[in-house]
């Protein structure tokens, strides 16, 4: 009986412990940076809400991931906490983060093929804006599939 | 749950001035930054919250409760800060927190130590001896050390220099984190508030011209730079106010998405500062 009691605290403490090793491990993870423009013509709420579909979509945040909650967010950032409640509002919207009542707001499952896509389309505009600046100084186009081919086997 | 503090037709009458139906609410987890110029009645206001003049007409409700009725309930449950030293100038400090501790059911000593060493403030010092920041962050430490729901202020910024201030503001979004507290401060230090208040109250000669979410407000109005050949007076209708000068115009717009449809080109479009809008509100009569 008494061993049985002993055996669920130390359960329970384990739990615990896993749970307060992921809060900080998730939502202190190195990586999560965010940068906010006071002079910006971007809404702060926007700014937030891309930043964090930017990491979602390079990876930098995974399923499951949890976010900081929208309180800490504008506590540290010293803005609104209407302005975090906003960009999570967004990105739940988007259907990049799902919010759980009273246990915070984790990295909603992405679709496979329509991250594929987004980052596609990324791909896309860079070598759209590449393709610009050559014809600016008319590079042929064997001549920049040359410079590409090179590119691509370095990195 | 109740609101936190809830403001409704709120009337005040002096020798010319006089308070004229002041509505606002505000929810528990959030900051209010109560703002306006001088004279306009943010001191009344709050004073007439914290039962300190006799309302006229209208109803004050704080946690729910009106603030009459149970007032010493409310108090113990309220941090105060006021503009004015209301402390007894030849204690010191420890003297007066003697006074004041056994005041309120929930003193919490620990607290109290903990912001005099964050303040710098000396415990055996006269408050007379006290420089004006220091009575201030003094009477912020007693504010903060008597786990109050509800902080109200009434221009706890003036007179402190900004590294405390940045402090003060750091303390107040820590105060809202657990989702229970509320902040309701005046000021008219409005770059504090355009960081960390959630709700913006603004009064104007006894009247509220607007209580919204702060966001709300920076996504309505606009500050336009333009050359003055382009106003006219339908365009002029379109602002709060216009200030020229002999090279062109400033002016702040209510509404920036109909900017397209009034110019072209040749204007510059900017974000007005919520000291912008308190001014071209306040200055409205003489400009359009």
């Amino acid at each position: 009986m008494l061993g049985n009691i002993i055996l669920t605290k130390l359960f329970l403490v384990y739990i615990l412990y896993i749970n307060t090793n992921m809060l900080i491990y998730r939502s202190d993870r190195p990586g999560m940076n965010i940068v906010i423009s006071n002079s910006s013509q971007e809404p702060i709420y926007e700014q937030i809400a891309r930043q964090i579909k930017n990491m979602i979509m390079r990876g930098e945040l995974r399923e499951g991931d949890m976010l900081p909650s929208i309180r800490s967010l504008a506590k540290e950032l010293q803005i609104s906490v209407i302005t975090t409640k906003r960009a999570y509002q967004e990105l739940e919207n988007d259907g990049y983060i799902v919010t759980v009542q009273g246990k915070g707001s984790f990295v909603a499952a992405q679709n496979k093929e329509l991250l594929r896509e987004m980052r596609l389309k990324i791909v896309e505009e860079k070598l759209a804006e590449a393709v610009d600046a050559a014809k600016t100084i008319e590079l042929t186009l064997e001549e920049m599939q040359e410079m590409l081919r090179i590119l691509y086997e370095e990195v | 749950m109740a609101p936190i503090l809830e403001v409704k037709g709120l009337k005040k009458e002096f020798k010319g001035f006089a308070l004229k139906n002041i509505s606002f609410t505000l929810e528990r987890g959030y900051i209010m930054g109560f703002i306006g110029p001088n004279g306009a009645g943010k001191s009344t206001t709050i004073k007439l919250i914290m039962n300190l003049l006799k309302r006229d007409g209208g109803e004050i409700k704080v946690f729910g409760l009106d603030n009459i009725k149970h007032e010493k309930e409310i108090k113990n449950r309220i941090g105060f800060v006021f503009d004015e030293n209301y402390f007894y100038e030849e204690l010191t400090v420890a003297e007066m927190k003697r006074v004041i501790a056994p005041l309120y059911k929930n003193w919490d000593d620990g607290a109290f130590n903990r912001y005099l060493k964050k303040f710098s403030l000396p415990p055996d010092k006269k408050i007379k001896e006290l420089s004006k920041g220091m009575k201030m962050k003094f009477s912020l430490a007693v504010a903060l050390s008597h786990n109050a729901e509800l902080l109200i202020m009434d221009e706890p910024t003036s007179g402190l220099d900004p590294i405390i201030r940045s402090e003060l503001l750091d303390i107040l979004t820590s105060v809202i984190q657990d989702e229970n507290k509320g902040v309701f401060f005046s000021t008219h230090i409005t770059s504090d508030l355009d960081k960390i208040a959630d709700y913006i109250t603004f009064i104007n000669d006894g009247r509220i011209i607007f209580s919204c979410p702060k966001d709300d407000i920076f996504e309505k109005y606009a500050l336009v730079r333009g050359p003055k050949e382009i106003l006219n007076t339908s365009i002029r209708q379109y602002f709060v106010g216009i200030k020229e000068n002999r090279f062109g115009f400033e002016g702040l717009v209510k509404d920036k998405h109909q900017l397209n449809k009034m110019f072209k080109d040749g204007i510059v479009i900017d974000k007005p500062s919520l000291d912008d809008i308190m001014l071209y509100f306040t200055r409205r009569v003489q400009n359009v």
